[in-house]
């Protein structure tokens, strides 16, 4: 099974459209024999509850990103939010709230299949509770059509750290597994230092890497940067996602990582959502040859 | 390893060695964090609070030994020097001195990385090295 990035949806004032892109490197040869293709949706940073102009049309674009999933020909197996649902409050009762209303506009999705994670806005103030109550674990893995995805939890400590306990439960998670197994990992932020003067990493992500680091078929999908990046760590990548809010400047490209102005001329402008999709590789085969007595 | 982890491991090694001018010495090009004595530092106050530092610029000289002295005020915010391979928790309650000697001019940034709140994106500083 191949996975890659088959295309981009992106959210405009006309409504959108599909953009295709090229299979990105590094995500070659996630061989799995037998299994089917299919596709999954990666949305990311919906950030319910921001105000302020650098989306002033905050209160809509969440059920337009919706929308524009339920529009889809074929719909994905499954869907994945990589964190930063809601934006941060220091009300509990508010964050509370807002993640109620959250699960009320993406209520509508026909993908009934559903994984949630958090963003620092998210779980940072109260190290993931309320998030918990309302979507459940922080961390979690599963497997579909034999592959195996990975949620990591870099959040919930507001120092952006896995920590020992989540890095041994990966470690465990990941014993015994076939060094070729297709694996999918998703966090919120880097795994790798992008940009640390930006907060754009995870104080530990490196120990995470280095525990996928022998197993071959590796990809990492992640959010925070409010746009889309891709990434080598050896043979690893990780390709970051836009968000459904506004957009972030380019890794390092200024002083500040102040968010892209709202362009009334072109609303919705960097925003968007991403199909990934897994296809089966042509099997291939090992022969050994035997002569007709034993040696 | 990068420049800024070889050079913290460096200085814990030096720390139990004594080696610490040797280690200015071997420094990394860029600005980096140092352990000066502290009868010699310059001791330089800073103010952290929801979503800012006071001040949030500070005026250092190339080589010279300073120690930062944070005094949060409502949070256990972050100290993020990347450039000097340095950080720290700040625990309200408590001045936490951050010892640093910039090695090379220029302007290098810092920042809050303990996720504080709405504001915690816009929470950051400069050290402007002359």
């Amino acid at each position: 099974m191949t996975i890659d990035r088959r295309r981009f949806l992106q959210l405009s004032a006309a409504g959108g459209g599909a953009v295709f892109a090229s299979a990105l490197s590094g995500c070659a040869n996630l061989g799995l024999g037998g299994a089917s293709d299919f596709y999954f949706v990666q949305m990311s940073d919906s950030h319910w509850g921001y105000k302020g102009a650098d989306n002033p049309e905050a209160d809509h674009t969440l059920a337009l990103a919706v929308a524009r999933v339920n529009a889809l020909e074929i719909q994905p197996d499954f869907i994945v939010f990589t964190g930063d649902l809601t934006q941060t409050t220091d009300d509990p009762n508010e964050r509370r709230q807002r993640m109620a209303e959250f699960k009320t506009i993406v209520a509508p999705l026909k993908v009934r299949d559903i994984h949630y994670m958090p963003g620092e806005h998210d779980a940072s103030l109260d190290r993931g509770a309320a998030f918990q109550e309302m979507f459940g674990a922080t961390h979690y893995t599963f497997d579909h059509k034999g592959m195996h995805f990975i949620v990591i939890d870099n959040v919930s400590d507001p120092g952006a750290n896995i920590g020992s306990e989540q890095l041994s439960w990966l470690k465990n998670d990941l014993e015994g597994r076939d060094k070729d197994a297709p694996i999918v990992v998703f966090t919120h932020r880097p795994l790798f230092d992008l940009v640390p003067k930006w907060d754009w990493a995870t104080r530990d992500g490196a120990a995470a890497i280095a525990l996928l680091m022998p197993y071959r078929n590796v990809t990492v999908f992640y959010g925070h940067i409010h746009q889309e990046h891709h990434h080598m760590t050896g043979h690893i990548a990780h390709h970051s996602a836009r968000s459904l809010i506004f957009p972030l400047p380019a890794p390092g490209s200024q002083e500040k990582r102040t968010p892209l102005p709202w362009d009334p001329a072109s609303p919705f402008k960097g925003l968007g959502v991403r199909e990934i999709e897994a296809k089966a590789v042509p099997a291939t085969y090992e022969m050994a040859e035997f002569g007709l007595q034993k040696t | 390893m990068t420049g800024a982890s070889r050079r913290a491991a460096l200085i814990r090694i030096g720390r139990l060695f004594g080696l610490l001018s040797l280690l200015d010495i071997a420094s990394d090009p860029l600005a980096l964090g140092a352990e000066p004595s502290a009868s010699a530092a310059r001791e330089i106050p800073i103010v952290a609070q929801r979503f800012f530092y006071t001040p949030n610029v500070i005026r250092l000289r190339r080589g010279e030994a300073v120690v930062l002295a944070f005094t949060s005020l409502d949070f256990v915010h972050g100290f993020n020097a990347p450039d000097f391979g340095v950080r720290a928790d700040l625990l309200p309650g408590r001045v936490t001195r951050v010892p640093i000697t910039p090695m090379t001019a220029g302007t290098f940034d810092f920042l809050c990385d303990n996720f504080c709140g709405e504001g915690h994106e816009q929470m950051s500083g400069q050290f402007i090295v002359a």
